[in-house]
């Protein structure tokens, strides 16, 4: 063994004594209490907002009849997509659903995943601009981001849990945390890819900072956008399985029910729930943004 | 609105991040391999001195690297310089704030590149419309105006087309029709044509010479092509390694190219058509003879005159008919052919 002839100090790693830890550790956590409970009043006011929407959301998909819900569905999915496979795909997928007892389950995981994920694309873009606009920012955001998406989702829902106490608010903050990071980088990427001729053109004829955002960099960065969007939506609903822990309803609280309880039956059933849900946004999204780029697919011979 | 001559005074570009200390060192003979290896800065432009005609077209012939792009681009700024002055209509473009260099390029500018830069997302007229756009116009108005520019350059019929649906010179004439559209006094043309094929360049060629005909713009053109710049340019310049080595008319480049590097240009030149007849004519001794050649005729037209005339001979004549010279066959031949004397420098440079 080297320990036999190394110095104690070389051989064990010197770490700081346990008390000192232990105190060091005790005084952050108190001292993050105290901060929550001082401003308890101020952050129920921020927060009552976004439950109430959220609220009011689920209750509007739980509520209506089942049959509305279902055209109301099959119809954005055609206008988005025009296409008659995705869509009667859908018809299927969630007729199946709704024959299995899952409808009010799926339907809050689906107001859930709709409000994180347009909550994601409202934080998301004009973070991803600015990053575009400013080396800075770049720099300083994109290890925030790295950040977020490297940290296990169970850490930060502790201080959110801390924070916000147990519900679904604390659980929506969980997903948009998990989920805006491609909206912010795809964004951020798209715009910074635009042919610099073009932009070039539009600072030429004397666009204002705001025209050549408006006119050239948002449109011709809109196909890496809805990447973007894309992967948001899909991150969500990965992630409303693990909010579920803190108290988001839906199919997620199934699967993490039958985790605990080994009912394997159901929680593939929930499984396949999700995945019918992922492959419905996915398809439409897509076949969405191939629409929007229609003019770039016909290039002269 | 008459356009006004643009003066480029003193002009210097160093790129890299302390390119204003280097200034004085480079009016003091420091070269751009020496800049570049020493102190990593780029040396763009230097000391460019170029009065370009008002409502004239003005070309600035140069090789890739030769600084012509970028000086095309502090005409409206896109570039800014590093030491002197850009005037138009007796105002300084290099010390305008942002607001007045916004104005200047909506209403005194307009610009077509070489890749055309066409928005991919937006319709053929919409493409059109966007410098009016931007001016804040009504839409109903900017279409109106748009699509007399669309028939003039020959689109008609493809207003709703989008740019990937047409070819590379109907794109070129988008990008010329967005510019025109714009109705400003100066049309800066950075390599417009020089990716396009060589019969379509010479098509819109022309078609920029009918426009300014009757559009009298102050057009800065750039170009790699010799060829092109004789036949478009009022005025040529000549760039290289971002220094101006001749300015004249296409004439006086051909006829007296300033050093061995232009003379290694022009000897590819069709100079009969560059050379007019007033160049090599003789002054009249006796009586007219043959048949009559306007002034500014170029060589190619007059031999073939003459030669369908089935004569030797021809005098010059002015506008208005009056004989100034006289002119023969061999005369124009010889000019027509290059010089002996530019070939032994030409066949050491190869």
């Amino acid at each position: 063994m080297a320990c036999s002839f190394l110095p104690d100090l070389l051989c064990k790693f010197p770490s700081i004594d346990d008390t000192t830890i232990r105190m060091a550790r005790k005084s952050v956590d108190d001292g993050f209490k105290g901060l929550v409970r001082a401003y308890t009043n101020a952050i129920d006011v921020l927060v009552q907002p976004l439950q109430s929407f959220l609220n009011f959301l689920e209750s509007v998909f739980v509520n209506s009849p089942w049959i509305v819900i279902l055209i109301a569905m099959v119809a954005i999915v055609y206008y988005g997509s025009r296409n008659m496979r995705i869509t009667v795909g859908t018809i299927v997928s969630m007729v199946a659903i709704g024959l299995v007892g899952l409808w009010n389950d799926t339907m809050i995981t689906l107001a859930m995943v709709t409000v994180c994920t347009l909550i994601a694309i409202l934080v998301g873009i004009p973070i991803g601009i600015l990053m575009a606009r400013s080396e800075r920012a770049q720099s300083v955001i994109n290890p925030i981001l790295d950040v977020m998406q490297t940290m296990p989702s169970f850490v930060y829902l502790i201080p959110v849990v801390m924070i916000f106490g147990i519900g679904k608010v604390p659980g929506l903050i969980a997903v948009v945390i998990y989920a805006v990071p491609p909206m912010i980088r795809l964004t951020n990427l798209g715009i910074r890819l635009v042919d610099k001729e073009v932009l070039e053109a539009a600072d030429a004829f004397g666009s204002s900072q705001w025209q050549r955002l408006k006119n050239v960099q948002i449109p011709l960065a809109l196909p890496t956008i809805m990447a973007g969007i894309n992967q948001t939506i899909m991150m969500s609903l990965a992630m409303v399985v693990v909010a579920s822990m803190v108290g988001v309803g839906g199919l997620g609280r199934n699967v993490l029910q039958a985790i605990n309880n080994q009912f394997f039956t159901v929680g593939f059933l929930n499984g396949f729930a999700l995945v019918a849900i992922a492959i419905i946004f996915d398809r439409t999204s897509q076949a969405y943004g191939k629409r929007l780029q229609k003019h770039s697919e016909v290039i002269h011979g | 609105m008459a356009s006004h001559a643009i003066e480029v005074k003193n002009l210097y570009k160093i790129f890299g991040p302390r390119g204003r200390e280097f200034v004085d060192r480079v009016k003091v003979g420091m070269t751009k391999g020496e800049l570049n290896e020493r102190h990593g800065h780029v040396l763009g432009l230097q000391n460019i001195n170029i009065s370009m005609p008002a409502g004239g077209v003005m070309v600035v012939m140069g090789l890739s690297g030769s600084g012509k792009s970028t000086l095309i681009r502090h005409i409206n700024r896109l570039i800014d310089p590093t030491a002197g002055e850009v005037l138009y209509d007796g105002v300084d473009v290099c010390k305008m704030n942002e607001n007045d260099l916004r104005e200047f390029r909506r209403h005194k500018t307009a610009m077509v590149f070489q890749k055309f830069a066409l928005l991919p997302h937006r319709t053929i007229i919409e493409n059109t419309i966007y410098g009016l756009e931007i001016q804040g116009i009504p839409d109903s108005e900017s279409r109106k105006r748009a699509q007399g520019w669309i028939e003039r350059v020959g689109l008609k019929g493809f207003e709703n087309h989008y740019p990937n649906q047409l070819s590379g010179g109907m794109q070129q004439r988008v990008g010329l029709a967005r510019a025109l559209t714009n109705d400003a006094d100066i049309l800066l043309m950075d390599e417009a044509y020089s990716a396009l094929d060589p019969l379509i360049r010479v098509d819109m060629q022309t078609v920029l010479l009918d426009l300014q005909k009757e559009l009298k713009k102050t057009v800065v053109f750039i170009t790699h092509d010799l060829d092109e710049a004789l036949r478009l340019g009022d005025k040529i310049a000549i760039l290289r390694d971002g220094k101006v080595i001749q300015q004249g008319t296409g004439q006086e480049i051909v006829l007296k190219p300033a050093d061995e590097y232009i003379t290694a240009f022009v000897k590819e030149v069709n100079r009969g058509r560059v050379i007019n007849v007033e160049t090599i004519m003789k002054p009249l001794s006796g009586n007219p003879e043959g048949i009559p050649v306007v002034l500014g005729t170029v060589l190619e037209v007059a031999a073939r005159m003459m030669t369908v005339a089935n004569q030797t001979s021809a005098h010059v004549v002015t506008v208005d008919g009056k004989p100034v010279g006289s002119i023969d066959l061999a005369t124009i031949i010889s000019a027509m052919v290059t010089p002996i004397s530019h070939e032994p420098s030409l066949q050491a440079a190869e």
